[in-house]
This record gives structure tokens, sequence and C-alpha cells, in this order.
């Protein structure tokens, strides 16, 4: 019977056998998904069973960048998965990205695998939309191709969330610009060759509004005159994250993005987009702790019966399911919302919120479920847990999804 | 004998990775609600048809592969398979409607109307996974050769095109050792897990096997019934497997099989 079919030497027998009954009660229950939806899950996710919770727990000890999964996504062209056609792309939409990373993050691969590609998939966007023809063949191809790596560049360590108060400069030289300033959180900045970088053009008190004067680059990172640190952090160790300081670092006019001082605008385009697919990426995390709780659980015998069979411990993790599953309700709907041309942020932001924090208590239950184990790395589950962090910190902290529900959607004055 | 026109039946069954369970009223395994895919030893022979086109098109080449039809026979869902066999390279594919009760139409059933999707489209190659792990019947390739007076390889583990004229040498494994057998199109082939690696549908071709052409089909089309000539009585789990011991050494290990009355 099927049983014989592991011997099966193309796939990794291991990681079929670990994922065999998250495929089957996590995938079979998602009715509401489309006919393009499910099959980017049932192709990713076949992908994904090479690449075992053993090998997320490998590189995140030994620090390695996750390169096979990379290449394996990019052989197979999911990393133009919201590109041109024209540029090697699929040119589907962030209903079909989400489900992308939604199943990377939930096969084990948790932010690790999803960050990873994350930048690839959304990130250049502005490119996409702002770019010339000669750009976006210089640029998307390449990108999609897997040949070259691109990083996100806005946040500032003295400026944090508040974008357009952004200390970096460029200053138009001859053919190009010069660029001086400091660039913090930028994912990949050790391997990306690529950087898509937002400065001020014009000082704040030369535009009309604060949100002019800012203006893209789309340009070679590793050049001598940026310095690139990485920051030691709590988890995803495998996907370094840096800070970036550079001085009299030469940039041409061909690799800036749309119109000089219109910056602000093009990076806004894609928000809405980056909090989707950070909340499927959560989403992705809670599931597979819930499922690794829930087979630990029916299988751990303690006092003469499976642990799982107490309600102390299969209640919350039953909560936790409905908890992930209304996210993924909300995150799902915006991505469609987002699909049809909607503009608003409303539910492209509370999903994230959602879901993060769900799936952080989906990632601490299933630590408690495993008791002891839990606090073993064998079990991954802690590794989750450390990485669920990420979404509910980024791309945009909950305080200021709050700020946003509460003038936008209330009324209510502006708090900060 | 000009080029190769590639027939490959695929079914969708229980995914290999799930644990069957027995339905509750033991006529069969619990289908209900439980991830599906393609057979992996059609995956096999999916993967061999693209690969002889791809040997096809090398200048060396004696014979080039004019066209890969899939075909699967199953319910509302089988369309999903057969998507992926054309996201692999199959050019278009038929969708034949049978109903999924009672474990689907029998062997011989499909062979008759393999044996006319044969005729009909004027097929030279039919590439079957030697079995499909559902059932685990392995007759189907061989009652299709039987119906058609054609020669077969089973259990292919290498599969070569040797000249023009549509001779081809198939290997498989045999108790002793490698088998070789030689035989001229038409024929049939049935694919082992050593034929090679299925690749995995890369995202550009999945989006072009959408636009490929899917007919639905019926038994009918091709003058078949869904005669049943068995029943299924009962089918139950097996029994749970005991617990084994250790032993510490090839002593140790004679005296307990001693004294289990088994030297």
């Amino acid at each position: 019977m099927a049983a014989t079919l592991l011997r099966l030497s193309h796939h990794s027998q291991f990681a079929r056998l670990l994922h065999a009954r998250a495929t089957e009660f996590l995938q079979n229950q998602d009715p509401d998904l489309s006919d393009s939806q499910r099959t980017v899950r049932e192709a990713v996710g076949k992908i994904c069973s090479d690449f075992p919770d053993e090998y997320w727990a490998r590189v995140d000890e030994s620090k390695k960048f996750p390169t096979e999964l990379y290449d394996a996504l990019a052989s197979q062209g999911w990393l133009g998965i919201c590109l041109p056609q024209r540029y090697g792309g699929s040119e589907l939409g962030i209903s079909e990205a989400a489900v992308m990373m939604q199943t990377i993050s939930e096969s084990g691969a948790g932010m690790t695998g999803a960050s990873s590609i994350h930048m690839n998939i959304f990130g250049l966007e502005p490119v996409a939309k702002f770019g010339t023809e000669e750009q976006k063949e210089r640029w998307l191809r390449p990108l999609i191709a897997g040949r070259e790596r691109a990083c996100f560049g806005v946040t500032e360590p003295n400026t944090g969330l508040d974008t357009l108060k952004l200390q970096s400069t460029a200053r138009r030289n001859g053919d190009g610009y010069i660029l001086s300033g400091q660039k913090i959180w930028i994912s990949t900045a050790q391997q990306a060759e690529k950087i898509l970088i937002l400065v001020r053009t014009t000082p704040r008190d030369r535009v009309q509004k604060p949100s002019q004067g800012l203006s893209l680059f789309y340009t070679d990172l590793q050049v001598p005159e940026v310095e690139i640190t990485e920051i030691p952090k709590m988890g995803r160790a495998a996907v370094d994250t840096n800070t970036l300081f550079f001085d009299e670092w030469h940039v041409p006019e061909v690799d800036r993005v749309g119109p000089e001082d219109e910056g602000f605008k093009m990076i806004i385009h894609g928000m809405n987009a980056e909090r989707i697919l950070i909340g499927a990426e959560a989403l992705g995390l809670g599931f597979a702790a819930i499922r690794r709780a829930a087979l630990y659980a029916g299988e751990r015998n303690v006092f003469g019966r499976p642990i799982g069979q107490n309600q102390g411990v299969q209640h919350p993790l039953a909560e936790s399911w409905m908890k992930l599953e209304a996210a993924r309700m909300m995150i799902y709907q915006a991505a469609r919302l987002y699909d049809e041309g909607y503009q608003g942020g409303e539910y492209a932001n509370a999903g994230k919120y959602l879901a993060a924090e769900a799936a952080f208590e989906a990632c601490e239950r299933a630590i408690l479920a495993h008791g002891g184990m839990g606090y073993a790395k064998e079990y991954h589950v802690e590794r989750y847990l450390r990485e669920v962090f990420i979404p509910r910190i980024a791309p945009v902290s909950r305080e200021m999804i709050f700020n946003y529900i509460g003038e936008r959607v209330l009324g209510l004055p502006k708090s900060y | 004998m000009s080029a190769l026109r590639i027939l490959v039946p695929v079914k969708r069954v229980i995914d290999y990775a799930i644990k069957p369970r027995i339905n509750k009223a033991q006529t069969g395994v619990e289908t209900n609600g439980v991830k599906h895919s393609m057979n992996p030893f059609d995956e096999l022979s999916v993967e061999e048809a693209v690969r002889l086109r791809q040997r096809g098109e090398d200048k060396s080449s004696p014979m080039k592969v004019e066209n890969i039809l899939a075909l699967s026979a199953g319910g509302p869902k089988t369309p999903d398979v057969l998507r992926t066999a054309m996201a692999m390279g199959a050019d278009r594919a038929f969708h034949i409607d049978v109903p999924e009760a009672d474990g689907g139409p029998e062997p011989l059933t499909i062979a008759k109307m393999l044996r006319g999707v044969v005729e009909k489209e004027n097929i030279n190659l039919v590439l079957l996974g030697k079995q499909a792990i559902d059932g685990d019947q392995g007759q189907t390739g061989q009652m299709l050769a039987g119906l058609l007076g054609w020669p077969q390889a089973t259990q292919a583990s290498k599969v070569e095109v040797k000249d023009a004229a549509g001779t081809v040498e198939v290997t498989h494994e045999v108790d002793g050792g490698i088998e070789t057998l030689r035989a001229k199109l038409p024929m049939i082939i049935t694919t082992d897990l050593r034929l090679n690696e299925p690749r995995y549908a890369s995202l550009p071709n999945i989006m072009k096997a959408k636009k490929k052409p899917l007919e639905k089909k019926t038994l009918a089309d091709f003058g078949v019934e869904d005669t049943r000539r068995l029943k299924t009585l009962k089918v139950t789990e097996p029994p749970p497997r005991k617990g084994g011991g250790k032993v510490e050494d090839v002593d140790g290990l004679v005296s307990k099989l001693k004294e289990l009355g088994a030297l």
C-alpha cells in the first residue's frame, strides 16, 4: 500500500512523514481557497517537503543562509509570482503570493524560510510599477531568475517608524547622486547584490508636504562606501539583519526609480501588500506550531493515556486553531480586496495584527503542550516562538496599527 | 513510425504520505477530506514521456515525440491531477467522467476504455504506472496489452528508443538481476520507481497548463460500460504489530530463535 511508496528516493521521506498529518488536516480544511490558490499551495508544499524541520533547525544553528530552498524556489519560477510575465514572472495576485508565503512558513521553515525570499516577492513592486522598460529588463529578470538578490532599505536608527523624518540624504553630483547616512533592520544585506533604498533628496523645510522630497533608488549594494554590520538577534539567525552606514556613496542617475522627490508615494504603494504577506507568514508559523503540538499531544502518554486526551491540553490548541483561522479569513479578505484594487489599509493592518497575535499564542501554547520537551531545540517549537516575534513587530508595530484603526476607522484624533 | 504519440493514464489517489484509514462501513479506505495527489507511479510515467520528448529534440535521436495525452477516469476533482500532468509537460488531457463510488471502475473496464482511446487517438506508446497505490491491483497495463495484442514491458527502470523504425529497449529489475527487453512500437510500458525522478512543475508551466486543452468524456464515448464483476465484502485494518525484542549479539539471536522454536 501507500507505505511501500515511502521508499521513493526523490522525495525526502522524512519530510513527507512529518508533514503528512499537517497537509492532511490543514490543506483540506481550506474550502475557501480558489483553484489557483490551491494549486500554489500544493506545488509550494511539495517543494518545501524536501526541507524538513531538521533542515531549518540546522541553518538556525549554523547561521547559514537557506540557499537550497531559495535556489529550489527560484529555479521553479516562484520568485516571480507577482511580477510581470514579460520578465519571467507569472503575474499572479497577492492572494496567491500570500498562500505561497503561508505554505513556506507552515512547512516548518517559519520566518527563516519566508524572509529568505520575502523581498523578492513583492519588494520590487515599485520598480515593476514605476520603473522604465530598461530598468525592468535590467533588474526584474535577474531577480526572478534568482541570480540577484535584493534587500529593502527604509528604516533608520534615529527615526524608526517615523519614515518621513528620514535623515539619510542624496545630493546631485554630475551624472548621479552622492548618498550619505544610515539604515537599520536591513535583512539579507550580507548577501544581496542590490538594495531598494529611500533617501531624502530635498530637505523637509524646502518641500510643501513632508511626504515629498524623498527619492527611491535601486542600486548595487556591495560597494566599499557601504559598511554592512550584522545585528545578532533572538531568532531567524540564518537570515541576516543589518545596519548600514554609507558615506560619499555614488549612485548613478539610471538607478533612480521614478521621478526625483516622489519616492515615498512609490514605497507606500506596496505597504498593504507587505502587511498581508507578513500576516500570512505568521499564520503559517502558528499552524505549524499547532500541528506539532497536536501530533505530540496525541502520541505522548502520561498517566496511561495521551496527554492530548486531557481537555486542559486539547482546548487551548483548539482555541488557537480557531483564532488562526479567523485571522486567516481576514488576511485572505485583505488579499482579495488588494487584488481587486481596494486601497484602504484597515484589513491589511488588522489582519497582520490578528495573525501575528494568534500565531504568537499558538507558538506559546505549542511549547506548553510539549512541557519540558518544548524547551528543547529538538522539538522545534522554541524556534517557532523565537521567530514569531518578527511578525508581531515588523513591518509595523501593534501600536501603530491601533493608531491607524483609531484614526481611519473610528475617526478619532491622531494620538502621536 | 515517424513520431511517438504517447498516452499516459494517471489516477488521483490518496496522497502516499497519508496513513489510510478504513471507513466506518468497512467497504474501503476513507477518502473524504483526505489529501489526494497523483499516483506516484503515474508521476514516473508522465516524467518519462516528457523526457522522451526532451531526448527526441536532440538531433541524433531516432524519434521525436509528437504528442503526449494524459488521461484520468474519476469524479469532479480529477482535473487536478490532469492539470499537474500538463504542468509537467503533457500537451492535452481527457477527463473520463465516472462515479467514484465503490472504488471506481475495475481494471478491465479501464483497460477496455484505454483500448478505445488508443484506437481513436492513434496512440503508439502507452506509459502506465505499474500499479495505483489505492487498489494495488497492478493489472491495467497488462490487460490493455492483451486487449490490443501489443508487446508489453512491465516495471521499467530504463526506456530507450533505439531506431527510427520504433525499436524500444526496456530494462527492468527481476529477482536475479536486470533484464533487458526489446520490442517494436506500438507497445505498452509500465513504470517502476527507479525509472526517473519526477520533476516539480514550475510556476510558469503551471500557468501554461491552465490553457492546455482538457476534454471531458465518458466511458460510453469509447463504447464501454462500467460493469462490475467483483464485489468487495469487507475491508479491515491489518492487525497491530507486536513490539519486538532486542538481542545483544549473534549468539543471543541464535538462542532466541531456538527458544522460539524457529531453529
